[in-house]
């Protein structure tokens, strides 16, 4: 989703092979406790799925949760070290109610006369640079119904909204408005100091 | 043990309003993929008010079934929706609009057609756009 774009997308964060050892050691340490909260979430799912808390599960859970992040290798993400509950809160909040509006508002338009169901791409230029905040501003897009992300260039940080429902320019300009103020709750909630004063 | 019931009551009329309402929501789903003019379009029908739909209708089992083994069975079936719908909507989305499979007409603005443009013309983007 993030990854291949128009561009070439060169990944900002890419790891250097020819690094110093000493920095590569440096990274290699980093990358394991980036990698602890996935490896934690891996262990509890896998008692999910089995359904039981139990020396065997937890023992199991970890084995496969080391192979999967082993197999299926991805790059580290990237966290700010910040973090706002009460933006978080008002995110989470702002989400759920906009996703139980929309849904009803696209169920509507399918049962609404032919014709009337026009849309639009938009290009959003989000002003964050973190990896992280912009899959989850695609995400939360994508979720919300009545907007999708077709395109993502991740080098430039813009995204293309597919608006569905949009008659006039002046519904391109409040999408582009809607994308860029979720963003904003994004990195109030989670973003890094300086983007957040970017976007305050 | 009669103090439960009418709690029992409560939970069970609101877990059938839930399943309900959940469902009513997948039929619209189903009916805006028949009835959207284009596949962009038929993706938002596809993705989306199903998402709600199928919240609902886990909550409404969990409120029926009421056991916390059920719960944790049911919490990954929401977060993986959540996590996986987005990015097949988008894979779908982006080689939809790809290979053209939209309605030009039906769109009041494009603003990724002059990028793309754009894109292609630059020769170090080329090759990577070929095989996008």
């Amino acid at each position: 989703m993030i990854d291949d774009t128009v561009n070439d997308g060169a990944p900002r964060n890419e790891t250097a092979d020819d690094d110093l050892p000493t920095m590569s050691e440096d990274r290699a340490h980093a990358t394991f406790l980036q990698q602890l909260p996935l490896l934690v979430a891996l262990v509890l799912l896998w008692m999910m799925l089995w359904g039981s808390v139990s020396v065997l599960t937890i023992l199991t859970g970890i084995v496969v949760a080391l192979l999967v992040t082993r197999a299926f290798y991805l790059p580290p993400v990237e966290l700010s070290r910040r973090f706002n509950p009460f933006w978080a809160i008002a995110f989470l909040t702002r989400f759920f109610g906009e996703l139980f509006v929309a849904s009803f508002q696209v169920a509507a338009l399918a049962f609404a006369p032919k014709g009337r169901s026009r849309s639009a791409i938009v290009r959003v230029q989000l002003r964050t640079r973190a990896d992280i905040i912009m899959t989850l501003t695609s995400i939360t897009i994508s979720l919300v119904p009545g907007s999708l992300v077709i395109e993502v260039d991740r080098r430039h940080a813009v995204l293309y909204v597919h608006v569905l429902g949009a008659s006039s320019a002046d519904d391109v300009e409040e999408a582009r408005h809607h994308t860029l103020s979720i963003e904003r709750l994004i990195i109030a909630a989670i973003g890094s100091k300086a983007e957040w004063e970017l976007v305050r | 043990m009669f103090d439960l019931e009418p709690w029992d009551t409560i939970l069970d009329i609101s877990s059938a309003v839930l399943l309900v309402v959940g469902a009513a929501l997948s039929l619209a789903a189903a009916v805006g993929l028949i009835r959207f003019p284009d596949a962009l379009a038929r993706l938002h029908a596809a993705t989306k008010p199903q998402i709600l739909g199928l919240i609902l209708i886990v909550i409404a089992l969990a409120l029926s079934v009421r056991s916390w083994a059920a719960l944790l069975l049911l919490l990954p079936v929401i977060v993986f929706q959540m996590l996986t719908s987005p990015i097949s909507a988008h894979m779908v989305g982006r080689s939809g609009y790809r290979t053209g499979a939209y309605d030009p007409d039906g769109l009041v603005a494009d603003e990724l057609a002059p990028d793309i443009e754009e894109a292609s013309r630059s020769s170090v983007v080329s090759s990577d756009d070929d095989e996008a």
